[in-house]
């Protein structure tokens, strides 16, 4: 039988982790994209637009990731529509993201005060020059701290997708442990890893949320 | 033509009417002072003319532009008419000059330069023009009030609105803002006022309108108004009996 080495283990988890933080930052950007186009719909004085907004938000919050992944990957399967692993958890992760994310930011917005809106206005602002320089760089620096918080939760997020067989982290866990039969070592490391990733997004979003607020105080 | 014409104005919020028909004809280079007890519609009608609350019925022109409900409409209207508010609304996230320059340059196009040259006249006109970079949260109460009235005043309006424009503020910060409105009024801007400052307004005003449950009750210039009030609603508010 063939002896691992910590050492193998680690390199081989740390190649696959690369693909964790790949598929996080795809997700993470291209869920902050359509998460914007959600909060602008979300806050819009056209009455479909805000419900369209309502909807999928609610949809995809109210369904388990797992769920969305299945869907996206068997799903169009159905239709004889071949999707590869990765496309199908990059698209899933995306559209779970913006729904919280969008989420996340119309509080934001809905935090700064109505007078701001109202003072812009009666300057002669249209709705999107209001959004641009007066609410976005106030509701910005609240969206902060939970912003980076949820990014925590993305990267966490990718590790569903290694059950429709995308070779991430966990994925390559249980790849090598199918080698190596050494669970507690290889799950162990994997944990660490990803602990490795988030710890310091959380600790960061603490001290922004921090930081931030002391800037905030006389508002 | 008047300056400012509200022609049977309506308003209800709800199945209630805050406004029942408004008549008021404003010419150029009035003092307006609206009085009257809190509920009675003073800040809706204010709110009305620049179009933050849309009006039910009846119709509103400032200098020839009507008051619709679309976007370019609103904009020409607002071009005409500078609103002032009682919580100042300075955006926090610029300082006082960026205050003063940021609607110039963005609905007006101006260039930077002229942008910031109009500031610094602005903010030396209300008296500021040293705390040009300071924050809205380094100000006090009174010295934000005026950075808000340069914030309009640089859009060169034709007429202001200034909704109890110091009832947010200390006793002793009232007199520096009512200072800027006098010189203001001196210099013949149309103003248009929701008040409690009585002796302002009966110094200041060209005439006091004063309003109650939606309607305007009795309108006159301020020496009759307050020496000679015809309804008892007006001698009550006023305490004269």
């Amino acid at each position: 039988m063939i002896e691992f080495t910590i050492w193998d283990i680690l390199r081989n988890l740390l190649l696959a982790t690369r693909w964790t933080i790949a598929l996080s930052l795809v997700s993470f950007i291209g869920g902050g994209l359509v998460g914007l186009a959600l909060l602008f719909l979300r806050i819009s004085r056209r009455k479909w637009a805000r419900a369209v907004a309502k909807y999928y938000i609610e949809l995809f919050q109210g369904t388990p990731l797992l769920m969305q992944l299945f869907i996206a990957f068997f799903g169009l399967g159905l239709f004889g529509i071949d999707v590869p692993a990765w496309l199908a958890a990059g698209v899933a992760l995306i559209l779970w993201s913006a729904a919280f994310l969008g989420e996340i930011w119309r509080g934001c917005v809905e935090a700064i005060a109505k007078g701001q809106w109202e003072a812009s206005a009666s300057l002669g602002m249209g709705r999107l020059q209001q959004m641009r320089y007066v609410i976005l760089p106030q509701a910005m620096r609240i969206a902060v701290p939970p912003t980076v918080g949820f990014s925590v939760q993305v990267i966490k997020g990718t590790a569903l997708t290694s059950i429709i067989g995308f070779v991430e982290l966990s994925k390559a866990g249980t790849v090598v442990t199918n080698a190596t039969f050494q669970p507690f070592t290889v799950y162990g490391l994997v944990a660490l890893i990803y602990f490795a990733l988030c710890w310091p997004l959380s600790k960061s979003s603490q001290i922004l949320e921090r930081k931030l607020n002391v800037a905030h105080r006389n508002h | 033509m008047s300056l400012i014409e509200i022609t049977d104005v309506r308003k209800s919020f709800g199945p209630n009417e805050v406004l029942k028909g408004i008549n008021l004809d404003v010419e150029p280079g009035e003092v307006i002072a609206i009085i009257g007890k809190s509920g009675s519609g003073k800040s809706t009608l204010l709110r009305c003319i620049n179009g933050l609350e849309t009006i039910s019925d009846g119709s509103i022109s400032v200098a020839g532009a009507q008051l619709l409900d679309d976007e370019a409409h609103l904009k020409a209207l607002r071009l005409k008419v500078g609103m002032i508010f009682q919580q100042f609304n300075l955006f926090p996230h610029l300082t006082a000059g960026g205050n003063v320059m940021l609607s110039q340059m963005v609905v007006k196009k101006t260039p930077k330069p002229e942008a910031e040259e109009m500031a610094r006249k602005m903010l030396e006109r209300v008296g500021l023009d040293h705390k040009f970079d300071a924050y809205p949260d380094e100000l006090s109460g009174g010295q934000q009030q005026r950075v808000a009235i340069a914030r309009a005043l640089a859009m060169q309006p034709i007429a202001l609105l200034c909704d109890e424009i110091t009832s947010a503020l200390d006793p002793e910060l009232v007199a520096e803002v009512l200072a800027v409105v006098r010189e203001l009024a001196a210099e013949g801007m149309t103003l248009l006022m929701v008040t409690h400052e009585m002796r302002f307004a009966r110094d200041v005003c060209s005439r006091v309108v004063f309003m109650h449950q939606g309607r305007v009750h009795e309108i006159g210039p301020p020496e009759e108004v307050f020496a000679n009030p015809q309804t008892p609603e007006l001698k009550q508010f006023l305490g004269v009996h």
